[in-house]
């Protein structure tokens, strides 16, 4: 009797095992787990240090930290949760999803995509070891300003490094994806027939080409400044400080709308799954995702009203940040239109699409005030931006990262997650944070000034309720975690389709997918 | 064109134009001052010009106080000769400023200029100024230098007092960074003005 030897070309057989299959895996699923798994590792690193921050706010006086390790905290806190934990988790999803989302059998460039990832890791031991050397970490908050940045110890030199490495990762990243959408759709999907996420993410992969260089630059001239006797930034060598704000929001705008583009895109399927309904004016969503990405070059400038702008480019910059409401009030429109008449039902994923409407408008709307510049003279670096930007990056990104986990949670691992323990995260952190937000735009408008260690007596109460709100915002996501956790091991078997409003080449796909999908593309009608 | 072909061109592409960005970061820097010069911001180191015409307001008397400071333990003293005048807006005013150099060495520095209040820097208009070019200190040298301004009539009537503060900062490594603070300073200030 002839053994049977089933012929195969599957490299899932040849697949290298433990370690080095983590290390060299070029598969889209696997490096998308890698992503989600160092962002929300890099989330609690950044989460630490929040807290520590809200300790020491939690009573005026100067109670656990020392000014300068505060100003550590705060500085690297930022630029943790942004290109550490935030960009990398959307970049996972992405990984994730966009293959399975446009029928193609991988990303376009697989072994750039490893790359991508594993220069992530390198970067955030760079940061978290720059605490520990002499001076201890940057400390001049996550913009690094010159001049302060020029006079930094070493631990300016290796966040320089840091950024330098978590820029050239996004830059891959973007470009990966933009060649993955632009040249790997199924046949049949025309860019109109995308799948919004993918959409948004086009946008993002564009943003992220042209910004992250521009920062790369400004850290580069930062880096000469300091050590090879260049004075890009110097005032007594012919520098300018101001030039360094310049550059570095020319980056750091259409970096906010980096962090919140993907996160519109994975609104924009959740709600109409739950809906029941097609995505209402997919069009015009189309058009405002691009209207958002074209404005976010045009509107740096509202980041610096107070250094001495006339009063020329005050005005542009105003009603050019004034226009962005415009296509932002388009989306927040279209996800009512969207749930308008439709069947509703409140899983997790809905709960949390319809918390970040709900939050994000305020975000969005307090950035609406702080656009005038008037208005901002009396709230730049005052709490109210803070609470003004944690309303748009944690209601607004972080809440529809945890959206889309838990809508495509069930696909990825093959079982279903806690419902009940889902609601409960979802409600502990819609609590919570605005318990501890919601009080600084209070503080903000009673003058209380950002990265401050310290302050006046009347400021006590409302920094106690924000400082429990964070408390209990951080211990609720240690829930998040466990959801997580109990779902990969076991569960209730997830379908195919999962959730019954889903559309979508995804939904087509068994739960879990096998680690080789789409090897014959779909067609589209 | 085959999908590998495809990727190579878009990646080739996308590639280009982040390394294209990067290079825009530095372009920015020459942006930056070209615009500034062309619309006269943050144009510290220039002369200002005052009407021919100008004469002073005699019913007016304004308090200008006079200010110093040195930045990064720059080895100078560096002291106004009068704390403060009384003088009529319109009126073009002289005073000197006495600065040494203490150290063993030849030092360079630049001062530049800030106004209090704030908004009363427009009206202030320095005609002649030791401001407007960097001055090289030789090791215990000692310099007397003026300044000529002029405050303008137009100056809002609420402003009874005001202060010119100038800080010195050392221009380090003067030789070495003559050719890179050059497009930012020395085309900027006219010959007229250098040459005072």
């Amino acid at each position: 009797m002839h053994a049977v030897v089933v012929p195969t070309s599957d490299p899932q057989v040849h697949a290298s095992t433990g370690v080095r299959r983590w290390l060299t895996s070029t598969n889209h699923k696997e490096i998308g787990t890698l992503y989600l798994v160092f962002g929300v590792a890099m989330f609690f690193v950044g989460g630490v240090m929040a807290l520590l921050i809200r300790a020491e706010l939690a009573q005026p006086g100067l109670q656990f930290l020392q000014p300068d390790l505060f100003n550590q905290l705060t500085t690297m806190h930022g630029l943790i949760m942004l290109l550490g934990a935030v960009m990398p988790a959307l970049t996972g999803i992405a990984n994730w999803q966009l293959p399975l989302m446009l029928g193609a059998p991988d990303m376009a460039l697989p072994r750039l995509n490893n790359l991508s990832f594993w220069l992530l890791p390198p970067a955030a031991l760079l940061l978290v070891a720059s605490f520990f050397v002499p001076g201890g970490a940057a400390a001049t908050g996550w913009t690094l300003y010159a001049p302060l940045s020029i006079q930094m110890g070493p631990g300016m030199d290796m966040a320089i490094f840091a950024v330098h490495l978590l820029g050239i990762s996004s830059i891959l990243g973007g470009i990966n994806i933009i060649v993955t959408i632009v040249n790997m759709r199924a046949p049949g999907m025309t860019m109109m027939k995308m799948p919004m996420f993918a959409w948004t993410w086009l946008v993002t992969g564009g943003l992220l080409v042209a910004v992250m260089p521009v920062l790369a630059c400004a850290v580069t001239m930062m880096l000469t400044d300091r050590h090879f006797g260049t004075h890009f930034f110097n005032a007594a060598g012919g520098g300018d400080p101001v030039l360094y704000q310049h550059i570095f929001w020319f980056f750091g705008h259409p970096e906010v709308y980096i962090l919140i583009l993907p996160a519109f895109g994975m609104i924009s399927e959740i709600v109409p799954t739950f809906s029941r309904k097609p995505l209402f004016g997919y069009r015009s969503m189309v058009i405002a995702t691009c209207a958002i990405g074209v404005l976010s070059f045009l509107v740096w400038g509202h980041h610096m009203f107070t250094v001495g702008m006339t009063t020329g480019p005050q005005l542009f910059f105003m009603y050019a940040t004034l226009l962005v409401a415009v296509p932002t009030g388009v989306k927040i429109f279209n996800w009512l239109g969207t749930m308008w008449g439709g069947s509703l039902s409140f899983e997790t994923p809905m709960l949390f699409a319809i918390g970040f409407i709900g939050v994000f408008l305020v975000g969005g709307v307090t950035g609406v005030m702080c656009a005038i510049a008037a208005v901002d003279v009396q709230l730049q670096d005052t709490y109210y931006i803070v609470a003004h930007f944690h309303y748009t990056l944690v209601a607004g990104s972080l809440f529809a990262l945890f959206g889309g986990t838990y809508y495509w949670l069930p696909k990825w691992t093959g079982h279903m997650y806690d419902e009940t323990l889902g609601r409960w995260h979802f409600g502990l952190s819609a609590l919570f944070f605005n318990m501890t937000f919601f009080v600084q735009f209070l503080l903000g408008l009673a003058g209380m000034p950002r990265r401050v260690p310290d302050y006046p007596l009347q400021f006590t109460d409302l920094n106690l309720i924000s400082s429990i709100g964070a408390a209990g915002f951080g211990l609720t996501q240690l829930l998040f975690v466990y959801i997580v956790i109990k779902c990969v091991r076991g569960g209730k078997p997830a379908s195919d389709r999962v959730w019954d409003g889903a559309v979508g080449l995804e939904w087509t796909l068994p739960s879990p997918p096998p680690k080789h999908t789409f090897a014959v593309p779909p067609v589209i009608r | 064109m085959s999908g590998t072909t495809r990727h190579r061109w878009l990646l080739g592409g996308l590639a280009l134009a982040s390394v294209g960005m990067f290079g825009f970061g530095y372009a920015l820097r020459p942006l930056y001052y070209t615009l500034c010069r062309l619309t006269g911001f943050n144009q510290l180191e220039v002369a200002d010009t005052a009407a021919a015409s100008i004469r002073p307001v005699v019913s007016r008397t304004v308090v200008m106080q006079f200010d110093s400071n040195l930045r990064d333990n720059l080895p100078w003293t560096f002291r106004p000769e009068e704390a403060s005048v009384e003088l009529h807006p319109g009126q073009i005013v002289r005073t000197f400023y006495d600065v040494s150099n203490n150290s063993d060495r030849s030092i360079r520095g630049q001062a530049i200029a800030s106004y209090a209040p704030e908004s009363a820097a427009p009206y202030v208009r320095k005609l002649e100024c030791f401001c407007f070019t960097t001055q090289t200190l030789a090791a215990h040298e000692h310099r007397r230098m003026a300044v000529t301004f002029v405050v303008d009539p137009a100056l809002p009537s609420d402003v009874a007092a005001l202060a010119l503060s100038y800080t010195f900062f050392e221009v380090a490594g003067a030789s070495s960074v003559e050719a890179l603070a050059a497009p930012a300073t020395v085309p900027s200030v006219p010959t007229r003005a250098r040459n005072k």
